[in-house]
Parts: structure tokens; sequence; C-alpha cells
């Protein structure tokens, strides 16, 4: 078991050094330093002296990956690889266009993202177990009907058109709560019930669809003809045998993104205006701060892998066929 | 037996709704049950016995359900029950144990649990009195140290042990009828001998009555009192054990009868003197397991650890075993699937596993192969044409397309195929058909040696016979020496030449078949030939082994 | 010869049209085989899919006519050189006839004659005064306004109506016609076993839901002639025309995307199952350290950098052009992103079938590796594949809106659904508030989507009903998503 773990984990290492060079692809070789200065200081009657300045500004003058003029070592370490690639492993982003500190930044819009990322996703859980079971428990009947044809209906229509109408609905007709904005400490709350309904409503469509087909998966399998053969009740069957069994892979399903709740939800943040990672992260595209989008897209991957790894452990934790071996 | 039934199936009618339309998968059957009694229905597949066994513990599938008819058990009819009466019924008084011990398990609950589940449901007893009952069962099921079997998982025991356990949760109860379907088809015929045993025990012990859903006549001769036979969803005949055996009445009967194995008429020729067309020596294949931080090999399972065979030309070995002994592994080394771990494979004085892999493909046209399984053994993408013509073209040989398109036509023709069938789909032949194609295929290159791995054991018996015919048939007009593998002893009896068991991935008793069937040297064949359930014929007093 | 017309072929139509003739190849294919038709049967005979195909089938329609471009030519100088306005036009525009260019001045509500803004204006007597002036076009055909709107509006609407339920009434005829002359029966029979349902096609529920279309569509049209039906947008376009502009794109994107990232898939996937050793570790190290990447920041940055490219790089002729550039882009980069998901499936399919006995038997042959994983391998994950297709349309539809919406998706010059959902939702705070190109949006790209949904879930249960979610979905993050758990 622990040697699984480092295995998993050692595993991981050679994915972030792939993640790193990507970023590095994209963001420096595909895009030049010069580039990115002609971007930022608009495209038109830009000097050659302005681009200099700009890329002196913030240590893009350097070679690429290998500086021949420097002496000894920093031969690799004079380099834009070094300075702005490497750094990463150690977590220190460097600074954002407008020279914050985006580690700090990140540290501090953690939490308005989670306040909403996390209830979004515990109060859906729940939600959308309770529906699918019952869809499974009412299988082919009209209510099982109604409720697949309602997911349907749900998951066709876009995540925007959830926000737009409740913003329309609960913050402009009936006044309920603020259309956006946040606030720090218990406040938040008025903030944080609309973008969290909201959240739980639009992902409905797919995700109790798809644990209605794993139960049904499960209602179908010859160990729950072996418990209706022991004459048990219907809705023991369902809970002690089916539940059980169908808990597992949904549950180790989504353990893969619990540690990605840190990035918050995009589009949620920013119609609603909640100053999370979510964001930051739409700010900085807008605002083509690459040095932002290179940090979320590191941050992001590691925060995926761990991702990967907790699955791996809820495995052994929720299936005794793993635990055991 | 008692006067009255204790249970009475009339006129009994189950429909299935398949994606052809209806299925009248049970269709009138009507048969009853003693106390104390086992009935044995045998059927080829789809004769629709699990059907009527589903029917009437009323666990049917979805698609399914019972047009009409009626369940009288204990006087009173269960198809009329409502679900909740029912329910105190299954598991209770009427308990069902299944083919798969594999699957019919709760992976995630532990087998105490199991057990203690249906107590709870049906006795009084609560808490520790149902923790000392179960282990009482598990131990009256034969289950070694119960009380930490109770603690475990089922995937920590194996197809035996959990068939056990399946039936420690059916007579829980003490119930007054088991129907068991198929309870030994997925299991060893060693397995499938105690757990016969341990059936017959506690019927002695519990008087309760049996109702055997098997299509093994072995099962039935060595469990039955009286036997209904099945066809197409209908009752062909019914008749007591020894009526049955020594005169099956119905034609349907008949046939079934004619085509076991050891019943077959056999003309097989002596052991044919000569060199070996094929020597093994020394084989080994073993699989790495990995472990630790860095998946090092920290040692190999040895499924084949040092096996050594000959066959001669126009000769039959056969290669027998259960399931986990090597059999296949060795017929796949054989035919170089698997790389071997060492020994030596000498194919017409060439040692193969020496042979570079170019020149490899030119002799692979001598060594052909078919498989079990007739539906995962053909591509359904491929047209019958392609499928035998493909090993033609691989190897250029055969001519150009039109001499490859006649030789296809004449292999058809061979496996007792017609030549117009070519241009279908495998979807469209049923299991012996397709074992046909399978063997086009092989013939297509005209091999000298084919592995066939267990070619009938996925075929009811009267196709199985079929095939078994042509086998031996071509082996005679063509030459064709044949390793074949399987754990069938009458299939052995009737087709081999010479036979070699293996045991654990060796090879512990090799000799001419009469002498190894007749004279068992080595234990473990002793106590293979021993498994195997006998119909006692008691006219001819001779042991027809299946 | 002089075409009157100097046709245009956009790098996105002619992936277009590269699909639809493999589309075409591939139908007459699976027609002469038995075994590949039967699953195509199964979907033929589910209702709500065949339904759902019968709108996609005129929703795809529309968005492949304005897939054929052209220029028209404009008074040649001179010199005699032909030459061509910069507007490219689309088969669909010249059907649209004049809702291209029947712009108002900004906003006017649904069916409106005034607009919706006031404006200062001279009256005839000098004075000046602030009122809701009249449309340049919609409604210009009527004297008094006030008084023959209604009755105008409602004639011209059952108008339609009529016009649609004889159009659905020939509809019915030919199905009846074709029904009795393939099983050789009278018109009384052929129309009862249609009615009741007893055909291998769902044809009554086929023709309610053409007829529903007609109802919905025709009167839509009729009254288009002289209203903005649905409007129309800040700068007096016609929403109508934008909406139905806005199908190609996300019909393109849907497809396409999917185009690109087959080959990878199959071709790494197949690979890594059956070669194993250090091709396997490479592509699965490939597709971890990918599909690690959250796919919106992925995205965003490829679109970044190709958008940097195209700036710097003006090669295009037309503004046509360099829109079509970006949003091909898209569509590779969202294809580049998207394979992993499907490869590490038919990864995983392909593990199985080499293991396959009639994988076994070959290589018993020596057939060589390339011919077992294509006579062996492919054949046998195609189904996978096919649903991979038209699961992700739907995803890749909805992907669209959000990705425009960050800005990171197609050029906000070109008509999209995102981008008609990014400027109607800046018109939300408006007071009294501009709805309706919001609920046009919503309507046309609820029917898209809902119909592809229900179509992939007839094609899944018909070919293989254990795959479940959306192959590219799953690669698309769940940021994207407003919110779920993820999937």
């Amino acid at each position: 078991m622990i040697s699984y773990l480092v295995r998993r984990i050692a595993y991981a290492v050679p994915i972030l050094i792939g993640v790193n060079l990507i970023t590095f692809l994209l963001f420096f070789v595909v895009n030049s330093p010069d580039d990115m200065a002609r971007m930022q200081l608009g495209q038109k009657r830009v000097t050659d002296e302005a681009v200099a300045k700009w890329k002196q500004e913030r240590g893009y003058h350097k070679p690429m990956l290998f500086n021949s003029q420097a002496p000894g070592t920093g031969k690799v370490t004079e380099t834009i690889f070094f300075d702005k690639s490497v750094p990463l492993f150690w977590f220190d982003f460097g600074h954002a266009e407008d020279g914050r500190d985006i580690a700090h930044e990140i540290r501090a819009r953690m939490g308005p993202s989670l306040a909403i990322a996390l209830p979004v996703f515990l109060v859906g859980l729940a939600a959308y177990i309770t529906f699918a079971l019952l869809m499974a428990f009412f299988r082919g009947t009209y209510i099982d009907f109604a409720g697949v044809l309602f997911c349907v209906i749900a998951m066709s229509i876009s995540g925007m058109f959830y926000i737009i109408g409740g913003q329309y609905l609960v913050s402009k007709l009936w006044n309920l709560v603020p259309i956006s904005g946040f606030a720090e400490g218990l406040d938040a709350w008025k903030f944080v019930v609309l973008p969290v309904l909201i959240g739980v409503v639009g992902g409905v469509g797919g995700s109790a669809r798809w644990y209605r087909t794993i139960f049904l998966e499960e209602v179908n399998k010859d160990y729950v003809r072996t418990a209706r053969a022991k004459g048990l009740s219907e809705h023991r069957i369902q809970f002690a045998h089916v539940l059980r069994n169908a808990l597992i892979p949904i549950l180790t399903g989504v353990v893969v993104v619990i540690p990605s709740l840190f990035m918050g939800s995009l589009i949620t943040e920013s119609f609603f205006g909640i100053p999370g990672l979510g964001s930051y992260t739409i700010e900085a595209i807008n605002n083509q701060d690459f040095a932002v989008v290179r940090a979320m897209v590191f941050l992001g991957s590691v925060l995926y892998i761990v991702g990967l790894i907790l699955t791996d452990v809820s495995y052994t934790i929720a299936d005794p066929r793993i635990r055991l071996q | 037996m008692a006067s009255a039934p204790l249970i009475e199936i009339r006129d009994l009618h189950t429909w299935v709704d398949g994606s052809e339309g209806q299925v009248r998968a049970v269709d009138g059957v009507s048969f009853s049950v003693g106390r104390g009694e086992t009935f044995v229905l045998l059927g080829e597949s789809g004769s629709g016995k699990s059907m009527t066994a589903l029917s009437i513990a009323r666990l049917l599938p979805e698609a399914a359900r019972v047009v009409s008819g009626s369940v009288v058990f204990d006087g009173e009819d269960l198809l009329q029950l409502p679900e909740s009466r029912m329910r105190m019924v299954r598991g209770g008084r009427i308990s069902l144990i299944f083919q798969e011990p594999g699957t019919s398990l709760n992976p995630v609950m532990t087998v105490g649990d199991q057990v203690a589940e249906v107590l709870r449901r049906h006795t009084a007893l609560r808490g520790s009195a149902i923790r000392k009952r179960v282990v009482e069962l598990l131990a009256a099921v034969g289950l070694q140290d119960p009380a930490r079997q109770a603690e475990g998982y089922p995937f920590q025991l194996s197809g035996g042990m959990k068939q056990r356990v399946m039936i420690a949760i059916a007579i829980a109860c003490e119930p007054d009828l088991l129907i068991a379907d198929e309870p030994t088809s997925a299991l060893d015929v060693t397995i499938q001998a105690q757990v016969l045993q341990l059936l017959r025990e506690l019927q002695a012990r519990l008087g309760m009555s049996i109702l055997l859903i098997t299509h093994d006549f072995g099962v039935a001769a060595e469990m039955a009192h009286r036997i209904g036979v099945m066809q197409s969803g209908k009752i062909v005949e019914t008749a007591s054990r020894e009526q049955f055996f020594r005169a099956p009445a119905h034609p349907y009967s008949r046939k079934l009868f004619d085509s076991l194995p050891g019943r077959l008429d056999r003309g097989r020729t002596v052991v044919a003197e000569g060199s070996p067309l094929l020597e093994v020596a020394g084989l080994k294949v073993h699989f790495p397991i990995r472990k630790g931080v860095f998946r090092r090999v920290v040692g190999h399972v040895k499924a084949v650890d040092g096996v050594s065979l000959s066959v001669k030309a126009g000769q039959t070995l056969a290669l027998v075993g259960e399931s986990g002994s090597g059999k296949t592994t060795v017929g796949k080394a054989i035919v170089q699937l698997l790389p071997l771990a060492g020994g030596s494979v000498h194919f017409g004085g060439v040692d193969l596993s020496t042979v570079p892999p170019g020149a490899l493909r030119d002799r692979r046209r001598d060594f052909q192969v078919i498989f079990q399984d007739p539906y995962g053994s053909l591509n359904p993408r491929m047209r019958i044409a392609d499928i035998v013509e493909e090993g033609m073209l691989s190897l250029a040989i055969g001519g150009d397309h039109t001499a490859r398109l006649a030789r296809v036509d004449e292999v058809l023709t061979q496996v007792g195929l017609s030549p117009e069938m070519r241009y279908r789909y495998p979807h469209e032949f049923s299991g012996g058909q397709r074992q046909r194609i399978a063997i086009a295929r092989a013939l297509a290159v005209q091999p000298r040696l084919i592995v066939c791995d267990e070619p009938t054991s996925a075929l009811d018996v009267s196709v199985q016979a079929q095939i078994l015919h042509l086998l031996q048939d071509l082996q005679r007009r063509l030459g064709i020496a044949y390793i074949f593998i399987t754990h069938n002893m009458a299939v052995v009896e009737f087709m081999a030449h010479e036979v070699a068991v293996m045991h654990q991935g060796c090879i512990v008793e090799h000799g001419i078949t009469a002498d190894v069937l007749g004279r068992p040297q080595h234990p473990y064949t002793r106590a293979l030939l021993d498994a195997i359930p006998v119909i006692d014929d008691a006219d001819r007093h001779e042991v027809i082994r299946l | 010869m002089m075409l009157p017309f100097k046709p245009v072929i956009l790098f996105t139509d002619a992936l277009v049209f590269v699909l639809v003739a493999a589309v075409l190849l591939f139908a007459w294919y699976i027609r002469r085989h038995d075994h590949l038709l039967a699953p195509w049967r199964k979907v033929g005979q589910s209702r709500s899919g065949m339904s759902a195909a019968v709108v996609l089938a005129v929703l795809l329609l529309t968005g492949f006519l304005d897939c054929l471009h052209f220029r028209v030519p404009l008074p040649s100088d001179p010199s005699g050189k032909p030459a061509y306005s910069v507007e490219v036009t689309s088969i669909l525009d010249v059907a649209l006839g004049s809702l291209r260019s029947r712009n108002e001045k900004t906003y006017s509500a649904p069916l409106a004659t005034h607009l919706y803004a006031k404006e200062t204006v001279q009256f005839p007597d000098g004075m000046q005064g602030r009122v809701f002036p009249r449309l340049a076009h919609g409604g210009r055909h009527l004297e008094d306004p006030d008084a023959n709107w209604a009755g105008d509006v409602s004639r011209r609407a059952l108008g339609g109506v009529a016009i649609a339920v004889l159009a659905w009434q020939f509809l019915l005829w030919m199905v009846v016609t074709g029904v009795a002359h393939r099983r050789r029966i009278a018109m009384r029979e052929a129309w009862r076993i249609t009615w009741r349902g007893e055909m291998a096609l769902p044809w009554r529920e086929m023709l309610i839901t053409a007829g529903l279309l007609l109802l919905f569509f025709v009167p839509l049209f009729v009254l288009a002639a002289k209203y903005h039906v649905l409007g129309t947008d800040k700068v007096g376009q016609d929403v109508l025309y934008l909406s139905l502009k806005s199908l190609r794109t996300g019909l393109v994107i849907g497809t396409l995307a999917t185009l690109v990232m087959l080959p990878f898939a199959l071709a790494l996937g197949i690979m890594a199952g059956y070669l194993r050793g250090w091709v396997d570790d490479l592509v699965q190290y490939t597709y971890t350290t990918l599909s690690s990447i959250p796919g919106v920041l992925l995205i965003a940055a490829g679109v970044l950098m190709v958008q940097a490219f195209i700036d710097r790089h003006a090669w295009f002729d037309t503004s046509a052009e360099r829109l079509d550039a970006r949003l091909l882009m898209l569509c590779l980069i969202l294809g580049v992103t998207g394979w992993t998901s499907l490869c590490r499936l038919l990864r995983g399919e392909t593990l199985k079938l080499r293991e396959s006995d009639y994988v076994q038997a070959a290589r018993a042959f020596g057939v060589s590796r390339l011919r077992i994983m294509t006579r062996h391998i492919l054949p046998n994950v195609m189904h996978i594949v096919i649903i991979a297709v038209v699961m992700d349309f739907s995803g890749l539809v909805l992907a669209e809106a959000v990705l425009s919406y960050v800005g990171v998706g197609v050029d906000p010059a070109m008509n999209s659904f995102g981008n008609m959902i990014n400027t109607a939702r800046l018109e939300m705070a408006r007071e009294p508030m501009v709805w309706w190109s919001l609920a046009s949006a919503f309507v046309l790209m609820l029917m898209l989507v809902l119909s592809a949904n229900l179509f992939a879930d007839a094609v899944r249960d018909a070919f293989d009903p254990r795959i479940r979610g959306r192959v590219i979905g799953a690669a698309l993050p769940g940021q994207l998503q407003a919110g779920g758990a993820g999937h």
C-alpha cells in the first residue's frame, strides 16, 4: 500500500515536468516574449526600445534555454526557462502584469472560490444521488421516464442560461439576494446562496442521469438476485446492497475533482463577481496576463494530479477487493 | 415418497421479450417434486430450464413474465401470493443457488453478513446468536476456520468455497425446497464432486427436496430420484432415474444419450510407431510478478514448469487438467503465441524457439490452433471467406486470389459447410457452425498439427458429438496430429491415443489412453477420475465417464 | 466559362465537405453490409432518437447551406477585369433574402413597428420631440401601425399556419404513398399501419415532429418577410438572421473538433493497447500529462497564441476568411486537447481485444501487427468512435458558448451562440429589458443540443449501452460547467 502510494507520487513527477514543458512551449516558444510585449503595449506603433524595456523589466530579455554568454552554471540558470518555469515547482509564481505577487493573490482568492465550489460539490452530490436513487427505484415507470427526460433537457441547456435566468428571477424580479458581489465572513451567505443553488441545478442533468445508469447496472447484477432469493425487502436490497456497491464508482469518481475545487468555477465566479480564482483566471485571460495564466495552468495540473492520487487512495478505502490485496 | 407432492407446477408458461419479439421460454411445463426428493430438470442450453426455476421463485428478469399456470407449494399457489408473502417464502421455505458463485455474492459485504442477513430476515435469532449460527452454517458447508472466513469477503474465496457460502445461505433457514440452477457447471470436476456430495449430505440431514437444473448427464445420474428432460420450453419426458438411464423413452432423450462422448463409436486406431512430429522438452512459461516502488520483478508465476511431451504424426495427445493447471498455456506456447522461459519445442526436428521471427512465420503453416469459445474466435467484422483466407494470405500460400477462393470452398466443404456461406458474417451462424468455421480456417493452410483448446466445452452435448466426429474424420483423412486440451475425460477417451495429465504446471502422468484411464498411477489422476459423476448402467454393468 | 459569382471555399467549408463526403461514403458502405446496418436499424426504431433526428436534419441542412459560400461580382471596372465584393455570402443568405440587409438603427422588439429607443426628431411643424421612430423595414407596409398591426400580424401568422398544415399534409401524403408503394398495399392500409406505428421506422413520431417544426418555423418566416419576428439587436441586425447564422458555427465546432481528434485518438489508442511496451508508456504519459492541464486553460493558451499569430499575419482577403481561420484554429485546439479521453477508452478496448481468440488466431497465422491493428482491432472499436462522435457533439456546442464568453472562443465578430449570449447578457441590465436575443439563442440552442443529445442516446443504446458520459466532455473542464460535481 505504502509502496503503491510512493510509486503513484513518483509517477506524478514526470507528469508535472511534462506540464511545465508544455506551458513553457506554449507561452515562450510559440509566442515569443517580443509578441507578448507587443500585445501588452498595443499592436501598432511600438518602438523596439519600448519592447526591450518591457522585456528587461520582466526578465524576458534572457535567452530561452541556454545562455552562452553567462559564466559557469549561469549558462543554464540565466535563462527564461530557469527563471520563469522552474520556480513553478516550488510554487513560486512570480508577479502579475500589475506587479502583484501571484502566490499571494492565489492564497487570498482560494477562500471565496471554495465558499462557492465546496457547497456546490457537497449539496450537489447529495442531491444527485438522491434523485438518481429515486429514478432507479421507480425504474420503468413514468416517474423514471419523466426524471430522465428532465435530466436530458437540463443537460441540454447551457450553464450560462441557468445563471442569467437565476439572476433575473431571484435577484432582479424577486429581490431576494444581491445580483453579484462578495463579502467577508458570515455576511457572505447572501452572496453565496444563489451561485450555489444555480451550481447545483446546473449540474443535475448530467450527474443524476449518470448515477442512475450506475444504479441500474448494479440492479441487474447476480448478487441482487441472490438478495431477492433471500426474501429481503425491496428497500433493504436497494440500500444495503445496491447503494453500497454503486457508491464505490460514484464516490471514487468524484474524488478527483475535490482538490480542483480550489480553482473555483470560471463562469459562476465571473457572473457573480466573486473574487475567487475562477474570476482571476478569466481576468488574466482577458488581460492576456501570461504569468497568471501560466501559474493557473500549473496549479490546476498539480491539483488534478493530487486528485488522481486521492482517487486511488479512496478506491483502496472503499473497495475491500483492492484494500485487502 | 409422500403421497402429496411438496410442490406441483402445472402448465407453466413464461414468455420473454426478445429483440425479435416474444420467446416462449417455458411453454406448458408441468411436474412435481415430492418431499425429500431430488428432481432433475435436464436439458441443453436454451431449453428453458433456468426460466422454469426462476418462474417458480418469481425471480424472473424484467423482460420475462409468467403468462399462465400455477405453482402449488404446500397447498398454496405461489404465483397468486402478494409479493410481501412471497418474500417470506423465498429464502425461508424455498431457497436458491445459482450457477456463477463468482457474481452471485455481494462483493463488498462480508461473507458472515451475507449469511446473517437471511437469518435476521426469517428467524427470531438476533445478536450473538446469529453470529454463532453463521459460524455453524459455514462449518456445516465445510469451510475451514469458519469464524475467520465469516469476516472475509467473497473475493478471498475460491469458486468452490463461494458456492459453499451460497449453499450456507440457502440452507440457513432449513428450507423445504432448494432450487439449484446449474450449481456446479462453473466448477472443476473435483470441486463439483465435493459440492454434489455436500448437497446430498445436507438433503439427508435436513430432509429437504431439491430441484436441480443441469445439462450434465453425470450430475443427473448422481443426484436424481426423478428426471425431467426439457426441450424448447417443454418437458418431453419424465421418468425415474433408473428407468431413464436404462431406457430413455423420448427420441430427443435417446439422441442426447447417443451424443455422450462415452457412448460414441470410437473407431480409434492403435498407437502408431515412428518418430515424433512434435517434441516438447522441459517447457517453461513464467509470468512475472511485479512489486514495490519500481515495479521490480520479484518473482514469477510458474504457469508451466517443465513440461515434456511428444506427438506423432496423425495421432492425438490429450492434455487433461483442471482450470489453472497450465494446459492452455502449454498449447499457446507450443504454437509460439507466448514466449518460453525455458525448454525447447522441436517441430519436425527444428527447434522453434531458436528460429528467427521471420523464418518462424513460414513455419506457422504447419501448426495451427482452435479455441474454446466459438463466439470469440471469429472476428465479427470479417466475412467467412476473409476469415478462412487470412492465413493463406498472411503466409503467402495458396496461389492467387482465385486459387485461394477455391481452397476456401474446399475447406468449407470439408468441415461440412456449404461454400455459399462464404460471404456471410459470423453472427449468422450457430456455435457449432462457428466452430466448424474455426476448423476450416486452421485447415486452410494444411497444417500438420492442430492444438485444439477445449474446442467443444462451450457446446451442447449433441453439437459436441458432431464436432468430435468431424475432427476424428479429418484426422483419418488428412493425417493431422492433434493436441487436444480438455477437462472432460469422456472426450479424452473418445479422441486420444495418448493422454497427459497436468496439475499445477507439470505433467503428473503420461501414457496410452486406456492405461491412464484404466489404471491411473498418480494420486491426482485417480482423484480426477473418481470425481467424475458416474452413470451406473445396471444392464451393461459398464461405467461411463462423462 | 464565367460563373456569375466567385465560389469561395473557406477552410472549414472544405473540411465540412470532406466530412459530408465521408459520411455519405460510410452510409453507402454500411447499407451494403447487413451486420453494420443492424445497430443503425435499432437507432431507427428509437422513437425519441428518430424524432430528434428530424430536428437535427433540418438544423444540419440549414448549417450546410451556410457552408456554400461565394462572392458576388461588382460592376466591373473599365479594364474588364472582374472584381468581386469583399463580402462573402452563402446560399443561406440568399435563401433568407433581404433579412440580412434590412437593418434598423438599434434595438427593436419582436414584431415591433417602432424602435426600442427614443430618438429626437424634427416634426414637420418645426418642433423637436423625443419619440419612438418607425422602423426602416419592420412593419413598413402598415399605414397606421396602431390600428392595423394586430390584424396584419394575426392574418400573416394564420396564413403561415395554413401553409404549414398544407405542407405537412403533403409530407404525410408522400410518406403514406411511399409506404403503400414499398409494401404494395392500398393507401388506406398504408395509412393505418403508418399511424399505428406498425412500421420499422417510427413514422408517426417523425411526422408529428416534422409537423411541429413546420408550425413553428413557417409562420415565423412568413412574418419575417415584413417584420423582425425576433426583433433586432444593438446595431439593428435581425435576430432571426443572427440565430440562423450562429447555427453553422455551432455545427462546425461540434463536428470538426471531433474529426480533428479522431486520427490521433485512434492511432495512438490502438497502438498503445496493441503494441504495449514503450509505445504504451509514451502514449499513456502523453495523455495523462495533457489531460492533467485544466482544459479551458489549455484551450485559452492555445487560442491566445493563435490569435496573436493571426493578428501578426494579414493573409486574408476578406474578414470572413479571417474569422474562419480562427474558427478552424479553435476546432484544432479543441481536437488536440480533447483526444485524450477517447484515446484512453480505445486503448482499454484494444487491450481487451488483443487477448481475444480471433486476434490470437491471426497471430498464429503470423499476420503482421499492422494488419491485425487495421483488420481486426480497428473495425471492432469503431462503435466506440461512432458513440464518441455523436455524444461529443452536444458537449462541444455548449462549450463554444462558454469559451466565447471567456474570450477564447470564436472571434467576437463571428455569429455564434456564445457571442449572442455574451452581448445579450449586457443588454439584460437595460430597463426595460432586452430579452429577445437571449431567448432566441436559448430556443435555437436548446433545439440543437437537445435533439443531439436524444439522438446520441439512441445511438449509444444501439451500439453499446455500457459506454456512458461524454468523451470530450469529460476532458472539458468541470470548471466550464456552471456547477455540478464535475462530470
